[in-house]
């Protein structure tokens, strides 16, 4: 047991003397080291370390959070004493409260979150990835004129929570990563994008000179692009944006907008809000993946929960306090920061991979719109609307023909799940994942 | 006040001595310059949800980041312990950047002037918890008694109170006391088992608490979420495809922050990396735009007395009658650049390296009647208030999404819309202005702008614009 597990303990101890009839405490230390070049110079170069608490107090059905960055015996003194203060001044809520004792648990599984190859990589090693993938990316092709840089960040850390009902829990994790952005220009207009690798240790990092091919062609083939005119079509989602949308899905599935009735899809458990191609899983105990956790942040074994499973609404993702709302059980899907009540997380939260692959997709499309980047943020989970900004490759009898920029893609969720057809390339690149999607028809605004 | 008696000095008992002692440390291996950003930052917030005071937090933070420059190079390392052995081996590590002896010419520490755009006596986080406490009940109370429609009302009520110390190898030594304070307040209506719609409202500044209980009241945010909200319950499809677009007052103005502002800060332009590169002089907006960046607004959430490099803040025009004039500049970019700090350089905390980031980004008002410059539009779109927006600064292409529109069919607001995303080419949008009102209005105070993972509070505003070409991304 680490000297920050006993200090949770204490602090718990010292909040239950002070007048808590429960309290929850986080601990969190981490490492963080980053360097990024930019034309084969190293531009900047960050390394630190911090740690911070934080408790939660219940004194009956009142709640109250503190954080701090002062770790010494009188900060978590006086961390204990803010709570304490702050919950006077809260309601009184009847379904506040610890999980039940025989809802706590941990997994002994370590699921391998923590790799020490980062440790032993030295700066100079470090920031000879960055260069290296920058390299690559500047000479794939002689229209890549600038660069926006290439990075390598990675973060150690070690998370710590108990409560007053015993629980007491750590572990560690890391993770890295290497990315680049490089810049090209045609006919006087510029355009970027990038690539990236992340992984739990270096040595799972695609090599620095695929990261940096990658980024250069993507970049390269956006330019020329052209605003096409406003119309219905087929849209694909190429994988890295597919995951923001099914990151919106979490966002429909998650308890707290359930019962808030700030979802569309609230009230349909058990009814069919997809084709029978769509299956959605949060996975929280796959080892090595971003998304994984022996427990989750109120100290309840993380699991696996099928969401969508052949279209048909299987579950909600819960925490101990959306399930009372609920009358159900909680999924171990609680998350939260240093403190503050349990909001709702995702493990890893993805579509299952379907049997075509993206190009068999695009090939059976006449005309259609492969989207390769989506901003802006405009997803109503209250009503399923969906409107953003777009750009990526037209698509003409099967084959990639040009870039478009500058255009719109609207159209609803419930309309995007009925038709939604997952490819076969599913890969975890974070803690949302998706394979390549058509997504069926949008209103792709335009000239 | 003197440094003597500054937070950090009275608190802490850092001296300028000590001040010096770390600076030479952090030029010990030949950098160009170095700076140290103290600070101390004490936040609450208390949320209202379900008619229940769920949530209360509050918490403090303390650290200093050390900084060295070395031609183009950053070094960076943090310590969150103020003791002098953390400290020196912060800027130790920060010192790596740079590889020589140290060169530096030692300059003596002097104060900076001192100024207060925000007077507040009394911040907001040293008032009694009942009295904040009591903000967010009446917000919900009252945007219950809006309309029998309203079925969940959260509001959310924070504060915070920074203070910050910087000083650097050019000998600035600044300090600054920073009040925050927003009220927000989130409203869902719905009617005949339809899709539950949203409203959102909010404000606050560097004001004391006496700004939501004289200025603008709980009950002001609760009903204009509130109204929001049902007004949507009748909103039409959006249009798809380019459109004339009039934006109305105030919150609007996110245009400017993401069609023009994030691409005329100087880190992206001495890159080469933004679509406005290299464009100083030239026409990039119509004649009839002039867009300022001013962080010298008293009590504005967007303003600072100083930015995070220590350099006072001032009022920079970007956009003059259509023509670029110039960038919004940091430490960094200005000392490469060779030109004059313009008080830009901001970062989210002691754990950040500053970049040149926006204050309050606003057009100044014109000439037109705002009813008139409906009055001139026979089919487009009105867009009272906006979500967020994003902007790729190398192409220049940006989004904002309209959370409250209407129809404008024969010179009239006509039938709510549903929330759409807009999209632009930054350097070519504002070339479509047409008219320009007299009714220029900043936003409420609760914008919140991100850079590369970095949050800092901005403010923006407009005046009534007529844009003549733009891209809806509806469905009809």
């Amino acid at each position: 047991m680490s000297e920050l597990l006993d200090l949770a303990t204490e602090a718990i101890e010292l909040a239950r003397r002070s007048g808590a009839s429960d309290a929850e405490c986080t601990i969190a230390e981490g490492e963080e080291f980053s360097v990024s070049v930019r034309l084969g110079e190293v531009e900047t170069l960050k390394q630190a370390g911090s740690r911070s608490a934080g408790i939660r107090v219940l004194r009956g059905f009142h709640v109250g959070s503190a954080y701090t960055s002062d770790l010494s015996r009188e900060g978590v003194g006086k961390l204990v004493q803010s709570a304490l203060e702050i919950a006077s001044v809260s309601g009184e809520d009847p379904l506040a409260g610890l999980p039940e004792i025989d809802e706590l648990g941990s997994h002994a599984n370590d699921f391998e979150l923590y790799s020490d190859d980062i440790e032993r990589l030295g700066p100079d090693a470090r920031i000879d990835l960055a260069k290296r993938a920058e390299a690559a990316a500047l000479c794939v092709d002689p229209r890549i004129t600038n660069s926006d840089g290439a990075s390598f960040d990675s973060h150690r850390g070690r998370h710590v929570f108990a409560n007053s009902r015993g629980f007491s829990g750590e572990y560690r994790a890391s993770s890295c990563s290497l990315g680049c952005v490089p810049v090209a220009k045609q006919d006087g207009r510029m355009e970027r994008d990038f690539w990236y690798s992340s992984a739990r240790g270096v040595a799972d990092l695609e090599d620095p000179e695929q990261v940096g091919r990658i980024a250069a062609e993507r970049t390269v083939r956006r330019l020329g692009a052209v605003k096409v005119a406003t119309q219905k079509v087929p849209v694909v989602f190429e994988s890295r944006v597919a995951r923001s949308f099914v990151g919106s899905l979490f966002g429909a599935v998650e308890g707290r907008s359930v019962y808030r009735g700030s979802s569309f899809l609230a009230g349909k458990r058990g009814e069919r809000v997809a084709n029978d191609r769509v299956t959605l899983i949060d996975d929280g105990i796959t080892p090595g993946r971003f998304g994984s956790h022996p427990f989750d942040d109120e100290g309840v074994k993380t699991r696996r929960t099928p969401v969508i499973e052949r279209g048909v609404l299987s579950n909600y993702l819960l925490n101990c306090y959306s399930a009372r709302k609920l009358g159900m059980k909680t999924t171990g899907n609680a998350s939260r920061g240093i403190t503050g009540n349990a909001g709702v997380g995702h493990g890893n939260f993805y579509l299952e991979a379907g049997t075509r692959t993206p190009e068999e997709i695009i090939a059976g499309l006449t005309t259609g719109f492969f989207v390769t980047e989506l901003i802006g943020s405009g997803v109503n989970i209250a009503t399923g609307d969906y409107s953003r900004g777009a750009s990526g490759l037209w698509i003409e009898n099967g084959r990639l023909a040009f870039a478009v920029s500058e255009v719109t893609i609207a159209g609803t969720i419930q309309e995007m799940l009925a038709n939604l057809e997952p490819a076969s390339n599913l890969e975890f690149r974070g803690s949302v994942a998706s394979p390549t999607l058509l997504v069926g028809e949008m209103t792709v605004g335009g000239r | 006040m003197t440094f003597s008696e500054s937070f950090f000095a009275a608190r802490f008992g850092i001296e300028r001595r000590d001040l010096e002692r770390y600076l030479s440390a952090a030029l010990s291996h030949g950098g160009d310059y170095a700076d140290l950003y103290f600070e101390y930052l004490a936040t609450s917030s208390i949320g209202i949800d379900e008619s229940i005071v769920k949530s209360a937090t509050q918490g403090v933070s303390l650290g200093v980041g050390v900084r060295v420059l070395a031609n183009e190079r950053t070094g960076y390392a943090y310590s969150d312990d103020l003791s002098p052995e953390k400290i020196l081996s912060a800027a130790k590590i920060a010192a790596c950047i740079a590889n020589g002896p140290s060169k530096v010419e030692k300059t003596p520490l002097e104060e900076g002037s001192r100024r207060n755009l925000y007077p507040v006596f009394t911040a907001p986080s040293d008032t009694a918890l009942a009295d904040r406490v009591d903000l967010v009940k009446r917000a919900e109370k009252a945007a219950r008694a809006y309309d029998s429609r309203v079925f969940q009302v959260q509001a959310t009520y924070a504060d915070s109170l920074r203070h910050v110390l910087v000083a650097t190898s050019d000998g600035l030594l600044n300090f600054d006391r920073q009040p925050m304070a927003r009220l927000s307040v989130q409203v869902m209506a719905r009617q005949h088992g339809a899709a539950a719609q949203t409203g959102y409202s909010g404000g606050g500044g560097r004001v004391e608490l006496d700004f939501f209980l004289n200025r603008r009241t709980p009950e002001d945010f609760a009903k204009e979420a509130a109204r929001q909200a049902v007004v949507q319950l009748d909103a039409v499809e959006a249009p798809a495809g380019e459109s004339v677009v009039v934006l109305g007052p105030g919150w609007p103005g996110v245009l400017l922050h993401e069609a023009v502002g994030h691409g005329l800060e100087a880190d992206f332009n001495r890159k080469g990396t933004s679509a406005f590169a290299g464009r100083v002089g030239e026409q990039v907006a119509s004649p009839l735009c002039t867009v300022v960046d001013d962080g010298t607004i008293g009590n504005r959430r967007g303003s600072l007395n100083v930015d995070d490099e220590g350099h006072v803040t001032q009022r920079n025009v970007l956009i003059e009658n259509g023509i670029l004039r110039g960038y919004l500049q940091d430490q960094l970019s200005s000392r490469l650049t060779n030109n004059a700090p313009t008080g830009n350089g901001r970062r989210e905390s002691y754990e950040h390296i500053p970049m040149p980031r926006m204050t309050n980004t606003f057009m100044l008002a014109g000439e037109s009647d705002p009813d008139e410059i409906i009055r001139s539009v026979p089919k487009g779109l009105y867009c009272a208030n906006f979500g967020g927006g994003q902007v790729d600064i190398t192409s220049g292409n940006f989004v904002f999404s309209a959370s409250e529109s209407y129809l404008i069919e024969g010179g009239k607001l006509t039938r709510p819309v549903k929330n759409a995303t807009l999209i632009g080419n930054g350097p070519e949008a504002l070339k479509y202005v047409s008219m320009v009102g007299n009714d220029l209005k900043l936003d409420e105070g609760i914008g919140t702008c991100g850079k590369d993972g970095q949050s800092v509070p901005v403010g923006v505003g407009i005046p009534t614009v007529r844009i003549d070409r733009m891209t809806v991304g509806g469905t009809a």
